[in-house]
């Protein structure tokens, strides 16, 4: 870290005692860079982008939010009306949930794809996990907020599956609540909370870039750089390059916030809170449907072993299975494009997970309850099974010997086994 | 990639298409299709008609308001469908509220003024249920509350059909085609000529519908015209970048081999 060549003195003197130029010019600057990522690689920087505006949408909302159960439902309408453009700013940070999961759902899926998960990325990889499933409970607490009617239940639903637990599953209710139902304590508590986790998200983003810049960016080959003419550095051929993707992504968010800004939302959150009166259909926000569908899969008590505990349980091992995605998936090529049956698997999982989120939608009836239970069954069985097994006998095609040589014309007997995207 | 991708699609649409509808369930509680008029207030460059505003604001004050509270829409909002400074202050005062205490701790009552919200028919909930045997519901939010919004309500005021043969209701509910289990507690509000209105407009039942339906709409969404104003202009603007940074982009890369 130095090397910062500067003629200004004023930022040589500051470089000397903290070297923060140092640091952008390595880490913002010179970065070197595949240069073949696709488009797909846009997807962390909108995330990051995404979480900013959530941040900053979210501290002026709070500016006027009051965590109170007789009020709360009422100040977030004082925001729709009164407030200086409250509308406008409500309607970025309630559909900018939905955009954010949009974003990392896809940013995962890029990783699955292109292998990113495997070696020297693992540490990578993990951080991420754990970004992800703080993002989820930031956004379950924050949807209790603004107190109507799927806010409340949401929540008394969702912290009623700890219940589910053995002997110690009612205290953990009752201490999550702070009380004997969802109320007061409660919401002060989420509120807290939500306001507190974005801020450890974003502390996990600047590790998780460390991790990145540590072992440098995996690319849609998944080979690895061999040489500097792999690489171009980050500005501005990437600055620029994640320019285009935050115009193209913030026309989508806006057209939404602007003209559908109540597409993804509940109707019914629009009614106050009423701990006396359960609406006819729970349902969770659409990014959590595929795990609720996981949770409802499971219908038959084994042993004393609770079908509500068993789903519980599936729903966590649902996500914590990624972590143990470097072992489970033994093949030593990272991009599905030299896969040819895992490429195939990769598409068959996405649309399970798509299948299961809409099945999670549906009111649990036998026959929906027979598909949930195929597609979560399927969910397992591509990582526990399907992985395992593809790593040890599915015969990759063979690899490029580097970025360039794939690049560059017909560079003569190398491989070009690259379809156009 | 894109065959794949396109086989990953098929096969999601395939197993989606496979499982059961969520539609409603069959029999006499089925729930027709919503009727779906046009309302000026739709799509991109839809804006809120201003005469039927200020009429739809006329059914409002003399027919749903006798019966349903309007407590998120201040009396002085209401400039925003074409009433003026004196006819607010007059509406206001129509109504009592209460206030207090005084100098001697007694609560009283008082004419309402143009900051008080909308005062209700009723002083609570218990009391209007107590004639009607529901009670109805606060119509501030009712255009954003329900599946359909605009078209709900619209629906739920048309609805209004003699009882299907075989039918039996409990006293005191009304047949609606439109509201869940059909006995709706709600009397049909709106007879040919129910209201009279200022611009001379015939009063026929569709039309009084559809006019209170925007109000209800503005009750609910007042910042629509503004912010669909705005998100023109924004969204205009970002398109300019976009293809700027577009075009930047292809400049910056030009000499970058690279074939994704
Ligand atoms: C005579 C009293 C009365 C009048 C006048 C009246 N309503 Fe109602 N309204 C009710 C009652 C009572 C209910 C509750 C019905 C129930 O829950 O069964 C109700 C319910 C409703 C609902 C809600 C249906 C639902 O999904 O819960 C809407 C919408 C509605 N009224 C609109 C209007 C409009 C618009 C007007 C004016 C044109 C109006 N009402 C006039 C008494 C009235
Ligand atoms: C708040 C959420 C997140 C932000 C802001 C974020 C940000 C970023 C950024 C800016 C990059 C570099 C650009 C890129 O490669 O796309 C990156 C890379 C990466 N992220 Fe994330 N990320 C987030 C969540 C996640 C999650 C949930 C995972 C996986 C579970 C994940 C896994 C990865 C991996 C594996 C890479 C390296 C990609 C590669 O070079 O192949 N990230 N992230």
């Amino acid at each position: 870290m130095s090397g910062l060549k500067t003629d200004n003195r004023v930022i040589g003197w500051i470089d000397e005692r903290l070297p923060v130029f140092s640091m952008l010019q390595n880490s913002a600057v010179e970065y070197p860079t595949p240069k073949n990522l696709n488009y797909w690689w846009n997807f962390g920087s909108l995330a990051g982008f995404m979480l900013v505006v959530m941040i900053v949408t979210g501290i002026f909302l709070a500016m006027h939010y009051v965590p109170n159960t007789k009020m709360a439902f009422g100040s977030v309408d004082h925001i729709m009306r009164d407030v200086n453009y409250g509308w406008l700013i409500r309607y970025l940070h309630m559909n900018g949930a939905t955009m954010f999961f949009i974003l990392v759902y896809i940013h995962i899926f890029r990783g699955l794809y292109y292998g990113s998960y495997k070696s020297p990325r693992e540490m990578l990889w993990w951080i991420g996990i754990v970004i992800f499933v703080l993002m989820m409970a930031t956004a379950f607490m924050g949807y209790v907020l603004p107190w109507g009617q799927m806010s409340f239940w949401g929540a008394t639903v969702i912290t009623n599956l700890f219940s589910a637990f053995p002997l110690v599953g009612r205290a953990i209710v009752h201490w999550l609540w702070g009380g004997f139902s969802v109320g007061d304590p409660t919401l002060n508590r989420f509120f807290a909370l939500h306001y507190l986790l974005p801020f450890v998200i974003l502390g996990l983003v600047f590790v998780h870039l460390w991790a990145l810049h540590t072992v440098k960016s995996n690319n849609p080959l998944g080979i690895d750089v061999k040489s500097p003419q792999d690489t171009i550095p980050f500005h501005p051929y990437y600055t620029v390059k994640d320019l285009v993707g935050i115009g193209v992504f913030l026309l989508i968010y806006l057209a939404f916030v602007f003209f559908h800004p109540n597409l993804f939302g509940d109707p019914v959150n629009y009614i106050p809170a009423n701990p006396m009166a359960t609406p006819p259909h729970i349902e969770p926000e659409w990014y959590f449907l595929p795990y609720y569908a996981i949770l409802r899969s499971f219908t038959h008590d084994i042993f004393g072993f609770t079908a509500k505990l068993q789903g519980v349980l599936a729903m966590f091992a649902s996500i914590l299975l990624l972590f143990f995605l470097p072992w489970l998936d033994g093949s030593r090529v990272r991009s599905a494009r030299f896969r040819p049956i895992y490429k195939q698997v990769f598409w068959l999982l996405v649309a399970d997970v798509v299948a299961l989120g809409y099945l999670g939608s549906l009111p649990p009836k036998p026959a929906t309850v027979t598909y949930m239970q195929i597609a979560t069954a399927y969910y397992f069985f591509h990582f526990l099974v399907l992985l395992p097994l593809l790593g040890r006998f599915e015969k990759p095609r063979p690899l490029p010997t580097s970025i360039s040589a794939a690049v560059l014309p017909a560079a003569a007997g190398s491989p070009r086994p690259m379809e156009k995207v | 990639m894109m065959r794949s991708l396109l086989i990953g699609f098929a096969v999601a649409l395939a197993m989606i298409a496979g499982a059961p509808p969520a539609g409603a369930a069959p029999g006499p509680n089925r729930i027709p299709p919503l009727l779906r008029p046009h309302f000026s207030f739709q799509g991109v460059f839809g804006r809120y008609n201003k005469a039927a505003l200020k009429r739809g604001f006329e059914v409002f004050h003399q027919v749903c308001s006798n019966c349903h509270a309007l407590n998120r829409v201040d009396y002085h909002s209401l400039s925003a469908v074409g009433l003026t400074k004196a006819q607010i202050k007059a509406l206001a005062a129509e109504r009592q509220i209460q206030a207090g205490p005084n100098a001697e701790g007694k609560m009283f009552m008082r004419p309402g003024r143009p900051s008080d919200p909308y005062i209700p028919p009723f002083p609570n909930a218990e009391a209007a249920a107590a004639v009607y045997g529901a009670a109805p519901p606060d119509l501030s939010l009712m255009a954003v509350q329900r599946k359909g919004g605009p078209d709900f309500i619209y629906s739920i005021l048309m609805g209004f059909v003699p009882a299907p043969k075989g039918v039996s209701l409990p006293p005191n509910k009304f047949y609606n085609e439109y509201f869940p289990g059909h006995a709706i507690s709600m009397p049909p509000p709106l007879a040919p000529g129910a209201v009279t209105y200022a611009d001379g407009t015939k009063a026929t039942v569709p039309q009084m519908a559809h006019d209170v339906v925007t109000f209800l709409n503005w009750a609910a969404q007042p910042h629509l015209d503004e912010r669909k104003a705005l998100g023109l202009r924004v969204l205009g603007f970002v398109a300019f970048l976009t293809i700027l940074f577009y075009a930047l982009k292809r400049q910056i890369w030009k000499n970058v081999d690279q074939r994704d």
